[in-house]
């Protein structure tokens, strides 16, 4: 109800502080480095943040191109390789869980399907809900964490106890039995997308509240900050004290905490999937392969070696580029 | 010093002796393991499928012992009333008694009836509508006194008590009382309990049955442990499975549910009473595991003598027995049929020609690698009636080809099945599979990757396992989630036609929760054949009349079956007098196994 009040003000005093802010910045970048700047060549010298990125962004392009690697290799995730399997014990002929020139990784039990391929392809469903269900998290986490912060008051309490209610929920527990509820199809979605996007709105949904409490934190003690005074003396409002002066400072506790939630989501896609109301068969999905494999695991060791260690080196490889995103855009931060 | 020289050459002598007694041992015991090598494994076991429709080791039984099941699942109940799983029927026996049983032993004769309690099988009289049976003498409860008539009698009404005593089979009563004109013993309003008028005990030896039509599976039902003599001042309604009170050679001595079992010797039977249990052992103790994973390596150590469940290993325990102890497994075939059905009330699956479309389309090859292959799987499924029925013809039944020609999947008879049914494109559809049988998703995945070479697109929806009653048992339900496929296995409750198929394939067995004919058969022919089958007396003419119906199930394409099933059972080292039986769809038979050596 404050607001129409203060709209002129808010409005004529940003032109005049805006054009001074980007004065100050434009001449400093000739004088020195910005921020960012002098993050990436921190980031440059951490070799081991370095070879994770890599590692990332080399399985972003697999997961993004995985249909033109296949099709490259002559295989199909759901094609079967009957032929290929010993039909007395049910598993791939040939050692190594019937590793071959065709068959890179071997084929799975029973079916024959080339374990490649279906990594390659469960690589998308993995990256895909650890990305967006991230996105979801980081959007809702600033936005109420930021109100909650700068506001203070009956808003902060009623936030954060949303927040402290949503931590204590057992979410693996809610999406299990929101899955087993859910219709085959909604929004136009059938199958497994359904469950996709499930999983993402779900994951995305329970995570906030982590993001959100790092941002109301830092958004407390930021709005308290001398030039955030020196705006609202100068009858700045406060969408503009938000977004100008609070927001940009924020971003480097938002894009640290995103890093790090990715490989948690995608460890909990996995466990979904292992947990049966991930995708639905015959999607291919790593958490959905490690479940099937419990049963090979001393006669077909591979098939459980190969998805395992699909898992541990993207999670490794997203830890290892968070820490070091943290390090390079915060470097006071203890380990 | 003369002693030091005796000493001396002694020490030479002994120390050849005992090189030369060293060779002879180890010459004898290579020359053992040649021997065993024709007849079975060193460790004394009988021999791949030794036990499979023969008896293996019957000589090497020895009285007393422990007799160590183990199991991943344990009984719905013990109760005699109420227990629905085979293995449950077939331990039932170690502590209850029937008029008649099973016989004991191997293979197809093992279905056949024989007196237990009774003197002889019945005097049918009254064109098949009245049996009379006699007790025999020397039949005695677990505190000494005679087992009655009117404890049979008891016994067998509490199978009216259905809101007690859930789960069981209802055979009896429905043909006894098919009005449901009796209450059930608990709302019975006479003073001693026995108003059921269709069983009559003129006095405490003889027992007669008067049927309102007649059965000719009747005595089938009867030789269910659902027809056990029950005592009314030990009948503890349904708290009775946790100590059931014993008419057989053992007794409950401690039962905690999912845990442990023990049964030892009821010393108030008498062999002299008992035509057909032996009752080697002393003692016979049930251990229940939440993984069975864990209790395949039980039984692989040796710790255990075989699995109470009989469903065959899992794939884990499977590999390692079939690789390094392949002399202590069977693989018999179960009875059970493993099966896709199609519901009618889900569009396309009402037309015939979809149904087909569906049955040419799938490779059967990848449906039995999915079940295990043609070992732990079974042969291929060409028909919907189980071997262990008489009227059977196993693969030689065969309208669809699905050994032979179309195998591997026909895809042009297929597609011109789906052009017949007018959807020349194909159409998309659901399978329901239960999500607690990881071999039936494998099933289920395996039919959707060859269905979709046709063009038809099928989705899987695993449901609850659990809660099947009210899922797939619900034709509003099914037709709601649009279930054009589920996959199901059946077998038999007493080995025919009627005990196998009545419930799948009858009119009248259509139900709105709990229904097991998912393809909602409404066939008069089939109906009919039922109703001639029951007044059928002679067994040539009830075989006719079996493979009929069979023929008419299959040419109706109602089902697409995977296989008839086998299982790789195991059996240890110590089991002696062990074989499989058809009377309990391939388990082995428990009530006789013995130990050969009762110390271990």
């Amino acid at each position: 109800m404050t607001a129409p009040l203060h709209e002129p003000t808010a409005e004529a005093a940003p032109s005049a502080a805006d054009e001074a802010a980007v004065a100050t910045a434009s001449a400093k970048a000739v004088q020195g480095r910005s921020l960012g700047r002098i993050a990436w060549e921190r980031l440059k010298r951490d070799k081991l943040a370095l070879t994770g990125g890599i590692v990332v962004l080399f399985l972003v392009l697999v997961a993004l191109f995985a249909p033109v690697i296949t099709s490259l290799l002559g295989q199909d995730p759901n094609e079967y390789h009957e032929n290929l399997i010993d039909p007395l014990f049910g598993t791939p002929t040939g050692s190594l869980g019937g590793i071959s020139g065709d068959h890179l990784l071997g084929v799975e039990p029973v079916n024959g399907r080339d374990i490649l391929a279906r990594i390659l392809y469960g690589a998308r469903i993995s990256l895909l809900v650890g990305f967006l269900s991230a996105v979801v998290a980081v959007i809702l986490g600033t936005v109420l964490g930021i109100l909650a912060g700068f506001f203070g008051g009956w808003v902060d309490s009623l936030i954060s106890r949303i927040m402290d209610g949503l931590l204590a929920f057992p979410q693996l527990l809610f999406i299990i039995a929101l899955v087993s509820v859910m219709p085959n199809h909604m929004l136009g979605l059938t199958g497994s997308s359904v469950r996709v996007f499930l999983m993402i709105v779900v994951i995305g949904f329970f995570g906030w509240p982590y993001i959100g409490r790092v941002v109301r934190g830092q958004t407390l003690s930021l709005r308290e900050r001398e030039y955030v005074e020196a705006a609202r003396s100068l009858g700045a409002g406060r969408l503009y004290i938000l977004f100008k002066e609070l927001l940009p400072n924020l971003v480097a506790p938002i894009v640290v905490y995103t890093t790090m939630m990715i490989p948690t989501n995608i460890l909990t896609e996995a466990a979904l999937s292992f947990l049966g109301v991930g995708v639905k068969p015959p999607t291919a999905s790593w958490g959905q392969m490690l479940s099937s494999a419990i049963d090979y695991y001393e006669s077909d060791p591979m098939f459980m070696v190969v998805p395992g260690v699909a898992i541990f080196i993207t999670v490794l490889a997203f830890n290892l580029f968070g820490d070091g995103v943290r390090d390079a855009l915060d470097p006071k931060a203890s380990r | 010093m003369t002693t030091e020289r005796t000493s001396g050459r002694r020490k030479q002598a002994f120390a050849a002796a005992a090189a030369v007694a060293a060779l002879l041992t180890t010459a004898a015991c290579g020359g053992g393991s040649d021997d065993d090598g024709g007849k079975g494994s060193s460790t004394g076991a009988a021999g791949f499928d030794a036990a499979n429709n023969k008896v293996a080791q019957a000589s090497l039984a020895k009285k007393g012992g422990t007799l160590k099941f183990g199991a991943a699942q344990d009984a719905d109940s013990w109760d005699t009333t109420r227990g629905y799983y085979g293995m449950m029927w077939n331990f039932a026996r170690y502590y209850s008694r029937q008029l008649v049983t099973n016989k004991t032993e191997p293979g197809a004769a093992g279905a056949e009836i024989t007196p237990d309690l009774a003197t002889a099988t019945a005097k049918v009289t009254d064109d098949g509508k009245t049996y009379t049976y006699t007790l025999r003498d020397g039949v005695t409860w677990e505190d000494g006194k005679p087992i009655t008539s009117q404890d049979v009698k008891y016994g067998i009404e509490r199978v009216w008590a259905q809101d007690v005593l859930a789960g069981g089979p209802t055979y009896l009563k429905d043909v006894l009382d098919p009005k449901g004109a009796y209450k059930g013993p608990y709302k019975d309003t006479s003073k001693d309990k026995l108003g059921l008028k269709a069983i009559e005990t003129p006095d405490a030896k003889t027992i007669v049955f008067k049927l309102p039509q007649a059965n000719s599976d009747f005595e089938e039902m009867l030789a269910l442990v659902s027809a056990s003599p029950v005592r009314q001042d030990m009948d503890t309604k349904s708290k009775y499975g946790l100590k059931p009170f014993s008419s057989g050679p053992y007794k409950f001595e401690s039962y905690a549910p999912g845990k442990d079992l023990t049964l030892v010797r009821n010393d108030k039977w008498a062999q002299a009473s008992d035509p057909i249990r032996k009752a080697y052992p002393d003692k016979i103790t049930i251990q229940f595991f939440s993984d069975a994973n864990q209790l395949d390596q039980r039984l692989l150590n040796g710790d255990l003598d075989l699995d109470l469940n009989q469903t065959g290993m899992s794939p884990q325990g499977r590999t390692t027995a079939l690789k390094e102890h392949k002399g202590n497994l069977d693989n018999p075939v179960s009875g059970y049929v493993r099966y896709a059905v199609f519901p009618q009330s889900v569009a396309p699956f009402d037309n015939i020609e979809c149904r087909k479309a569906v049955i040419y389309g799938a490779d059967h090859v990848s449906l039995q690698t999915a079940r295990g292959g043609p070992v732990a799987g079974g042969d291929i499924g060409t028909n919907m009636l189980p071997p262990s029925v008489p009227g059977a013809e196993g693969q030689k039944y065969d309208p669809y080809e699905i050994s032979g020609a179309n195998k591997g999947g026909n895809e042009a008879k297929a597609k011109e099945a789906l052009k017949a049914c007018g959807q020349p494109n194909g159409f998309k559809t659901t399978i329901a599979v239960r999500n607690n049988k990881p071999v039936e998703v494998a099933t289920a995945q395996s039919l959707q990757a060859s269905l979709k070479k046709v063009g038809i697109t099928a989705e899987i929806d695993q449901y609850d396992g659990s809660q099947t009653a009210g899922i797939i048992g619900s034709p509003s339900n099914v037709k709601k989630k649009g279930y054009g496929i589920i996959i199901m296995g059946w077998g038999p409750d007493f080995p025919s036609v009627q005990g196998f198929g009545l419930p799948l394939w009858s009119s009248k067995y259509i139900a709105e929760s709990g229904n097991n004919n998912y393809a909602l058969i409404k066939d008069k022919a089939i109906d009919g054949l039922f109703d001639s089958y029951v007044t059928t007396l002679d067994d040539a003419g009830k075989t006719k009349i079996s493979t009929e119906i069979n023929h008419k199930v299959m040419e109706g394409a109602y089902y697409l079956p995977f296989v008839f099933e086998r299982f790789i059972n195991w059996r240890s080292d110590n089991l002696a007098n062990v074989y499989t039986t058809d009377g309990y769809s391939g388990q082995y038979d428990f009530v006789n196994l013995g130990l050969k050596n009762p110390k271990k």
